[in-house]
């Protein structure tokens, strides 16, 4: 028990640090930015007809001439007492941008995360217990393909052939243009996720597929599956009994690592599909200098990423035998 | 009586990519001839790296894919093809390999021994085996990684005696464990044999061996050089070849007196004699001679031109 306690609270001190250092870059960066938020969200012709008083309202609505410094500080003591700010570009709280965009990405995020998993996971199963042969030779050239192809070309590519020549699904949006926000049904919000939801998961697949293979052929050149044969087993019965079993623990810590590459490549499809969701977001306010948005969207996402991890790493004391048993000893 | 096993000219090559994808054929077990009768402890006697654990494969056909195997086993008096080897493994012919490693990591003892079968007489007999080897119940929920290098040697032993196998092959079944734990482990194959089945029993350990061994097979860089009854062993001038006389000096209560050299890496030596670097008696026929047969000399098999000659020195 108090092994567990020490795990747990060096994994939240991590956390904070790790989102302390994340907060910290998005600003520096953003600070670096050579765009002009006032050039870019007022732009040059309107600025030309304003008054310096006029100017000079908006220069401290931008905080154009607040120390950097400052800012952060500003910003990192109001996020310690739970206030993430006010976008500068949709002047609504942070929180709450954040959390219409992410109830909009998260059946995206979770379907591709999903999808990618079951599918890379069949997938290296069967390349590495065929390797060598056709099918295996196959799923390798594939996922390698997939592996080397932009996120964003294989968006493309998608939305070229499902939305513009077959015109089965939408080109993009999360829901119907031109129909009141009650009428709108399940299925035509599912239709909508179906081409970006697809990009991801074609895009996660090839990753998990190689790993499980890779890790399915080790396992498979054991002494223990030598010794299944030799006591035995047929072929299919030892990637089921024995193959799985060993390929489970891998597969696991790369499917929440893999929540990492879904949000980023969400980031890249939804601006693709239109679909405004988190990634899309973070895309806005980088682009019109929405600092405090920015942070909030960076900040949440890490948060996620790193509570992947985390769950990864406590499936596997619950997994693994040598772990689960010996902290219930100690 | 009529013997289990009999192995009648094995080699055994791999095919080897060096430089890019230039292949090249290493034999690593050459011309090699055995026979295990019921009843009989029969101990393959060789240094490591001499392709010993191959022979072991070779028998139950889980050789890797890219060897290639020549000459003929015969099991029970019938070849043994690919089809029958699949039949038998695992119920007439059972392994017993060096170590824990040989047992899947996240898989209970249990679960490893009934093979995937849930019938009651398998947990059973399966119970009965361990029982048979002082294992309680208990360790059949147990991981591998808990249980103590004897145990896990025990337990390989177990999951060979759940069928009923009519031939057993013991892979370096003692290394790590301390002469007492050894002892113990070979009076279990001694025990089987007993009971009627063939024991062959590979190891690197001639003094551990001859505890327990009824014939001794010494292997040298691929190939048997002499098979001898144990009893030979007693006295060096009833053995036939000198590299076996070697190992008989180099046992500790005959003066621990080792030879230089080393023998030669499987592949490397191309004709001849291969133990002709180290031999006392080596003469000019033996590095001319293309290949040299086992043949029957003084109630036992050698493969020398000179056997039972007194060293030159």
């Amino acid at each position: 028990m108090k092994h567990r306690l020490r795990f747990a609270a060096k994994k939240l001190l991590r956390m904070l640090l790790l989102l302390l250092g994340v907060s910290a870059v998005t600003f520096a960066l953003m600070s670096a930015s050579p765009l002009d938020p006032l050039q870019t969200n007022v732009g040059q012709v309107a600025l030309g007809s304003m008054s310096p008083e006029q100017v000079a309202k908006l220069e401290a609505y931008w905080g154009v001439g607040t120390p950097p410094l400052e800012r952060y500080l500003g910003w990192l003591w109001d996020l310690l007492h739970g206030d993430f700010g006010i976008s500068l570009l949709y002047r609504q709280p942070v929180l709450e941008i954040v959390g219409q965009r992410l109830a909009t990405s998260l059946g995206l995020l979770f379907f591709a995360w999903i999808l990618s998993g079951v599918l890379g996971l069949v997938l290296g199963a069967v390349a590495g217990a065929t390797r060598g042969r056709l099918p295996d030779k196959l799923i390798r050239g594939y996922c390698l393909l997939i592996s080397s192809t932009p996120a964003f070309w294989l968006a493309l590519l998608l939305l070229l052939i499902f939305s513009v020549w077959l015109g089965w699904l939408p080109s993009g949006l999360a829901v119907p243009i031109g129909v009141a926000a009650d009428a709108v049904t399940l299925a035509d919000r599912l239709r909508h996720a179906v081409l970006p939801a697809l990009t991801l998961s074609i895009t996660g697949v090839a990753n998990i597929a190689l790993h499980t293979r890779e890790k399915l052929v080790d396992v498979l050149e054991s002494d223990y599956v030598l010794f299944a044969r030799a006591r035995g087993e047929s072929s299919l019965s030892i990637v089921l009994r024995h193959g799985l079993r060993n390929v489970a623990l891998p597969a696991v810590t790369l499917q929440f690592a893999s929540i990492s590459e879904i949000i980023g490549g969400s980031v890249l499809v939804e601006q693709v599909f239109s679909y405004p969701g988190l990634g899309q977001a973070a895309v806005t306010a980088g682009l019109g200098s929405d600092l405090p948005l920015l942070l909030g969207v960076t900040v949440i996402t890490a948060a996620i990423v790193f509570a992947g991890n985390l769950i990864a790493d406590l499936l596997y004391g619950a997994i693994d035998p040598k772990i689960r048993r010996g902290a219930a000893r100690s | 009586m009529a013997p289990i096993l009999q192995i009648q000219h094995l080699s055994i090559d791999f095919l080897q990519y060096d430089r890019g994808t230039h292949r090249r054929r290493l034999s690593v077990i050459r011309d090699l001839c055995l026979t295990v009768e019921p009843g009989q402890v029969v101990a393959v006697v060789g240094a490591s790296g001499s392709g010993k654990s191959l022979l072991a494969h070779a028998v139950l056909d889980i050789l890797p894919y890219n060897s290639h195997m020549e000459g003929e086993i015969l099991y029970d008096g019938a070849p043994l093809t690919h089809a029958r080897a699949a039949a038998l493994r695992g119920r007439e012919i059972a392994l017993v390999p060096q170590g824990v490693t040989y047992l899947d990591p996240l898989m209970k003892v249990g679960p490893q021994l009934r093979r995937g079968r849930r019938d009651p007489e398998t947990a059973a007999r399966c119970r009965a085996a361990l029982e048979r080897y002082g294992l309680g119940p208990e360790v059949e929920d147990l991981y591998p990684f808990e249980l103590s290098g004897g145990m896990a040697r025990r337990v390989l032993i177990a999951s060979a005696v759940v069928d009923q196998p009519r031939l057993i092959i013991a892979d370096e079944p003692t290394p790590g464990l301390d002469l007492k734990a050894a002892g113990r482990i070979l009076g279990h194959f001694r025990e089987l044999a007993q009971e009627g089945a063939g024991i062959l029993l590979i190891t690197h350990d001639l003094e551990l061996a001859l505890t327990v061994a009824d014939r001794v097979a010494v292997f040298y860089a691929g190939e048997t050089i002499e098979e001898a009854d144990a009893g030979d062993f007693s006295r060096p001038d009833r053995l036939r070849h000198p590299f076996t006389r070697a190992l008989w000096s180099a046992m500790p209560e005959h003066g621990f007196s080792p030879i230089p050299g080393a023998q030669p890496y499987p592949g490397t030596a191309e004709t001849g004699c291969p133990f002709a670097d180290q031999c006392a008696r080596c003469g000019e026929a033996c590095r001319a001679a293309g290949s040299i047969p086992l043949e029957p000399f003084q109630g036992g098999l050698v493969r020398c031109l000179r056997p039972g000659e007194e060293d030159a020195v």
